[in-house]
């Protein structure tokens, strides 16, 4: 499915320290133009680090982000690339409509893409509701609809569906085939293993280094599991770390 | 360069401020209402000493804006940091300098309303007297705007609300002891005259006492405003140099 030559992302030997401890250990990586990457693994495996690489927001100690045939974080992209936070980014003491209201000025996108971006996440009848009196999922979809009505070229959104019912997020994930399929390219990180059997291709994250890089028919048959979530347990054993999965959750807490 | 995408910018940020703030009226309410208050407490403590009152009133109406502005600009912003927006709003194509005059517009135009309130409650009831009211509202729009801007980088090392609070006794109330509203300037010691030298207040206040027996500006106020907008400048340069895109 995914034509090689056609990237969006091309990531090259990135290192990234933080304090004293290695982040991101020599990470490359290509993402296909047009579709929708699952980046997954286990709270704290980096995932968020190597998403603000590609924003740009991230100081890195080596190594190359080339996003959209341009360097990462290059004030070109900004308006081509857009970025959801995990936690929701959006100012609690406006309403939902001034939220999106402003983000779509700082564009140059008009009150129609507001109107559009608000059905896209469902929140049409919480227009005028003051952002901070939602629930955390409603308010995770206003940072959401934030970027949707920008229309980027490139998605970078950080677990986006955290804390979401399960009909909200199978309608998310629609929304993402729908994106690829009209040419946009997301890259989506999740700690679930199962949102991977959603994605064209498939990077797994542990402990800053890349484990695989698939499609998700690819895991299965590569490891002879038929499920994601053993197909990732036996390749974090073939990459030979075998520690307590409870590790990485204590490192992220620091 | 200013383009006009760049000014829609501005000013989208501008409103989206005055909107938070107009969410947010009891704020609105004690930022008009509360210098205003506390001039006609100061008439009343100086009900047998009218002179006194007649030379401190003015240099309080420079006081207000500068004070209260700090303190609102230095939380909001930290809020801003704390929860992720900062770094959303610099991953899109809002340059630094468009925000930083964003929140300079809206804070500017919130403490020119407060300036108006509290004159007008000076110069009416209390039968304050100056001479030119025009120049009371230059001064007290460059110096709310210099809260603004000591605000906006105070508020790059505070990590918490409570801290950027914390902020005001330590870098306002400084100022308010050498600026010359307790004691003038030229009586107060060599050391501490050189400190309140270097100290923008002193020169709001300066301007403010000028400003009751001199009519319009004279050369001593506009040195004063040109030291006055330099300081705003430094303070918004600096200020924009603590955003930064990347970070560790």
């Amino acid at each position: 499915m995914m034509n090689k030559a056609e990237y969006a992302i091309r990531i090259q030997d990135l290192v990234v320290v933080r304090g004293r401890r290695l982040v991101l250990d020599e990470l490359s990586a290509t993402i296909g133009a047009g579709s929708v990457t699952g980046l997954l693994g286990p709270s704290g495996c980096g995932k968020t680090t190597l998403i603000r690489c590609i924003a740009g927001i991230q100081l890195v100690k080596s190594g190359t982000v080339e996003v959209l045939g341009e360097p990462a974080g290059v004030a070109t992209l900004r308006s081509r690339v857009a970025y959801v936070t995990q936690a929701s980014s959006v100012y609690p003491d406006l309403t939902v409509m001034q939220n999106l209201v402003y983000f779509a000025a700082l564009t140059d996108r008009s009150a129609s893409d507001v109107a559009k971006a608000l059905d896209q996440v469902g929140l049409t009848a919480n227009r005028t509701d003051l952002t901070g009196n939602l629930s955390g999922g409603q308010r995770t979809r206003v940072s959401l609809a934030a970027a949707l009505l920008c229309e980027p070229e490139l998605f970078l959104l950080d677990e986006p569906t955290v804390g979401l019912d399960p009909v909200l997020r199978r309608d998310l994930w629609k929304l993402f085939g729908d994106l690829a399929a009209a040419g946009h390219t997301l890259l989506v990180s999740s700690h679930v293993m199962d949102e991977a059997a959603r994605c064209e291709q498939v990077l797994l994250l542990r402990e800053g280094k890349l484990i695989a890089d698939d499609t998700p028919d690819g895991l299965r048959h590569q490891t002879g599991q038929d499920d994601l979530e053993q197909a990732f347990l036996t390749l974090a054993e073939r990459a030979g770390h075998p520690e307590e999965p409870n590790a990485d959750q204590e490192r992220q807490a620091s | 360069m200013i383009t006009k995408q760049s000014a829609r910018r501005t000013s989208a940020t501008a409103k989206r401020v005055l909107q938070q703030l107009g969410h947010d009226r009891r704020s609105v309410a004690l930022m008009l209402v509360v210098p205003a208050v506390l001039l006609i407490l100061f008439k009343y403590v100086y009900t047998g000493n009218a002179a006194l009152f007649d030379q401190i009133g003015p240099q309080l109406l420079g006081i207000f804006p500068f004070i209260i502005m700090f303190l609102v600009t230095s939380v909001t912003m930290v809020r801003e940091r704390t929860s992720g927006t900062l770094e959303r709003l610099l991953t899109t194509p809002l340059a630094r300098g468009e925000l930083i005059g964003g929140y300079a517009l809206a804070f500017g135009s919130a403490a020119l309303l407060q300036s108006v309130v509290t004159t007008a409650v000076a110069l009416g009831p209390l039968s304050m007297k100056v001479n030119s009211v025009w120049v009371i509202a230059v001064f007290a729009i460059v110096d709310a705007l210099l809260g603004t801007a000591l605000g906006l980088l105070m508020s790059a090392f505070a990590r918490t609300e409570f801290q950027a609070v914390q902020f005001m006794p330590a870098i306002v109330l400084p100022q308010l002891l050498l600026c010359g509203l307790l004691n003038p300037r030229p009586e107060m010691a060599v050391v501490l005259r050189w400190i309140s030298n270097v100290l923008p207040l002193s020169y709001v206040t300066d301007a403010f006492t000028r400003a009751r027996t001199v009519q319009g500006l004279d050369a001593q106020m506009w040195r004063d405003l040109a030291i006055l907008t330099g300081c705003l400048i430094l303070a918004l340069g600096l200020a924009s140099t603590t955003l930064r895109r990347r970070t560790p």
